[in-house]
């Protein structure tokens, strides 16, 4: 007991710098944030809308980590609750636009009560079950709310979805959400609060027990915990999050149709989460940057973006299962620099074969995709400052050469890599 | 009446025998690997367009034997090389590789064939009348489906339930230690389930896939289906997922059919409710607009009613 409690004085006696610190890198990241949209680069309209975007998928796929990061459950239906949040949120809008005194920025809060609604409904039962079934419950969910959005237009407007004005207030507290700017501030400001509550909610009791039922449940029931009691609080706070961000998403587009309830966006959450890497708390936000990104970036040049993005989260899955935050994570184990650069050179040395590969497999997917989706454009098109014809065979030929000599490079390379990181291991 | 109850059944039932050829493989993978998988209807959606491709190359009945025998070949390997390295991971690892697994191919079929559908037309040596019934002709390819469709259950139920393979398939589920302390490969017994299951996938594909339309996202409109169905029949249990193939088959036709809403039945019951009421919109559905979520309704029903499913053995 003594010594319990003089560990427990230890634990908060250093932990107590450690905090100092955290808030220091908070202020910090808030700070940087504010400026983000004044930075050269970022300072369009398109610039602030990317930032935007990134801040409502970063509380969506925080959202979603609390079932799966943090709970263990695997949700393919997440949607749901992000789109009726959304509905909810556009709804409250609306009845602004008509007069109703209160101003914009309390939008999202709407938001989270329909999410929250819709959680504690759905979630009594699919959290009867944890794991496979609950994967497939979730998705069953998301296919039946998805096809009653089309069934009931009246509610959800079919397929046009609704629509409401962000800039129609009564009174608007010297914040008005006119601007892209104005409504990057706004979804920023709910981001953080987000973000904080819900790095809150994973420190507190029920956060520690959602841990301890996705790690062992039976054990945790036998504690006297109730698992699907944890799981539905769990499923509830996820349900609510998820809505505040489907509520930042109606502000930003003034738009909420079926597509925000849609398969592709459950899909597009889980990606994010499991890229950015779902067992650390900032994973998810490190995917939601990267894949929104990719996302408008990659997009605008090529229309197999997705096979890409496919392609990348396999790898992932196959590779670097604990996500981008996980192999930063790695890294940071080599404390010495000598041992680092020794790393990163053979970083460097394994990079020239992948990438030839890469150029080898994103060549041959253009033109696949050219003659496949675009056949009325023609054979001849351009990639990068290349200009070339897919009918001749000799393309196809550059593709195969790169990406097998490539891959039989990479392999040689491999061992390179591994024997660099196991002389960094040993100096420490 | 008669007319009507018997052309829906009859639609219901061949409907049904295409959802069994799918859950028939979902079920073997379920059963004897535990894993649950997302690609399954995906393999479905390669055997369609196949059978498109071979069809025009070399025909019909030679598609039907060689692109069941490709999905089977894919399924091997996707096992070997990729599903394997997943499996120390847990299920839900491995539920995530394989729905990764359906998002690439749809973009590699997107890829290959483009994104509209094929034209993936009734092979001419089966569209022919079988038989009539009050008037509307039943074609002979829907007989060859349900024909298939039974030959796949007789001879999944024989081979797990009478072969000494299918014993060595079904421990390998629950006791792969000893098994492979047995002196049996039990990695090498996954990618046969793995490559049995997507071949009957491939096949099911070949007769079923020009029913439907053979675009990119048939995998996505008919695979959250045959997840109901496995479920509702009992997850890993053959002879469930037949029961409620039939059913969610007969139940959606039907419904599909019958032109009438909650408004009407009310009305016939002597109730009446007015334009305003908060819940007219719903009430006024009418059933053949809402036959796209009886499946998804059946899934929450059974899942509150009765967990383990229609013929499961245990709650899941």
């Amino acid at each position: 007991m003594t010594g319990a409690a003089a560990a427990a004085e230890r634990g908060a006696r250093s932990a107590a710098p450690g905090r100092r610190r955290r808030a220091w890198l908070l202020l910090a990241t808030v700070a940087l944030l504010v400026a983000l949209p004044h930075v050269p680069g970022l300072q369009s309209d398109f610039g602030r809308s990317l930032l935007t975007q990134m801040g409502i998928a970063a509380v969506f796929a925080l959202s979603f980590n609390l079932l799966f990061g943090q709970t263990g459950l695997l949700s393919f239906g997440h949607a749901v609750y992000f789109g009726l949040g959304g509905y909810a949120a556009i709804g409250l809008m609306r009845a602004i636009n008509h007069g109703l005194p209160l101003p914009m920025l309390v939008v999202p809060l709407a938001g989270a009560a329909g999410g929250l609604l819709a959680g504690v409904l759905f979630g009594a039962v699919t959290t009867k079950r944890a794991g496979t079934i609950f994967a497939l419950i979730s998705l069953g969910v998301g296919e039946l709310v998805y096809a009653a959005t089309f069934m009931l237009p009246g509610i959800f407007g079919g397929e046009e979805g609704i629509t409401a004005s962000r800039t129609r207030a009564t009174i608007d507290f010297g914040f008005p959400l006119g601007s892209q700017l104005q409504v990057y501030y706004a979804v920023l400001l709910w981001t953080v609060a987000a973000a904080l509550a819900m790095y809150a909610f994973t420190r507190t009791p029920v956060g520690r027990m959602c841990n301890a039922v996705r790690d062992n449940p039976e054990r945790a029931e036998f504690v006297g915990y109730n698992t699907q009691r944890v799981r539905f609080i769990a499923f509830a706070m996820a349900g609510l999050f998820a809505g505040l961000a489907g509520g930042l998403h109606a502000i930003n587009y003034e738009i909420v149709s079926a597509d925000a309830v849609s398969a592709a966006r459950s899909g597009a959450v889980l990606i994010m989460a499991y890229i950015g890497g779902a067992a650390y708390f900032v994973g998810p936000i490190l995917g939601a940057i990267v894949i929104t990104w990719l996302q408008s970036s990659l997009s605008d040049y090529t229309s197999a973006w997705l096979l890409y993005l496919g392609v990348f989260f396999m790898a992932m899955i196959l590779y670097a299962p604990s996500g981008l935050a996980g192999l930063i994570m790695m890294h940071r184990r080599i404390a010495h620099p000598r041992a680092l650069a020794g790393v990163l050179a053979a970083y460097a040395v394994a990079l020239v074969p992948l990438a030839l590969m890469a150029a080898g497999a994103v060549l041959a997917i253009e033109m696949a995709y050219r003659m496949s989706t675009q056949p009325e454009l023609g054979t001849r098109m351009r990639l990068l400052w290349m200009s070339l014809d897919a009918a001749l065979p000799w393309p196809w030929i550059v593709a195969a050469v790169a990406l097998g000599g490539g891959l039989l490079l990479f392999r040689a390379a491999v061992p390179l890599v591994a024997s660099a990181w196991e002389r960094a291991a040993a100096r420490g | 009446m008669l007319e009507l109850v018997t052309v829906s059944l009859l639609n219901g039932v061949v409907y049904g025998l295409l959802l069994f050829m799918l859950s028939s493989g979902l079920t073997l993978i379920f059963s004897m690997m535990g894993v649950l998988n997302f690609a399954h209807a995906s393999v479905f959606m390669i055997g369609a367009y196949l059978s498109f491709q071979l069809g025009r190359w070399v025909g019909f009945w030679p598609a039907l034997v060689i692109a069941p025998l490709l999905c089977g070949l894919a399924g091997a390997a996707i096992e070997r090389y990729g599903l394997s390295r997943v499996h120390a991971r847990g299920h839900v690892a491995e539920i995530l590789f394989t729905f990764g697994l359906a998002y690439l191919i749809e973009e590699l079929v997107t890829m290959v064939w483009g994104r509209n559908a094929v034209a993936n037309a009734v092979p001419a040596v089966i569209d022919f009348p079988l038989f009539h019934v009050f008037g509307s002709t039943f074609p002979a390819y829907k007989g060859l489906m349900m024909l298939i469709s039974l030959a796949m259950f007789a001879f999944l139920y024989l081979a797990l339930k009478k072969t000494r393979i299918g014993l060595v398939i079904q421990a390998a589920l629950t006791h792969p230690k000893m098994l492979s302390a047995l002196g049996h490969d039990v990695p090498g017994v996954f990618v046969l389930v793995f490559a049995v299951g997507s071949a009957l996938a491939g096949l099911a594909g070949v007769i079923g896939g020009f029913m439907l339309l053979t675009q990119p996202t048939l995998a996505h409109a008919i695979g959250p289906i045959v997840f109901v169905v496995v479920v509702v029949g009992g997850l890993g249990s053959l002879g469930g997922a037949l029961l409620a193939s039939m059913l969610i088959g007969i139940l959606q036709t039907f419904a599909v059919a019958v032109d009438y809403s909650l408004l009407d039945l009310f009305r016939t019951l002597g109730i009446m409710i007015s334009r305003g009421s908060p819940l007219y919109e719903l009430f006024a559905i009418k059933l053949a607009t809402a036959a796209p979520i009886v499946p998804y309704l059946l899934l929450v029903l059974m899942l509150i009613v009765r967990p383990r499913g229609l013929l499961g053995t245990r709650d899941v």
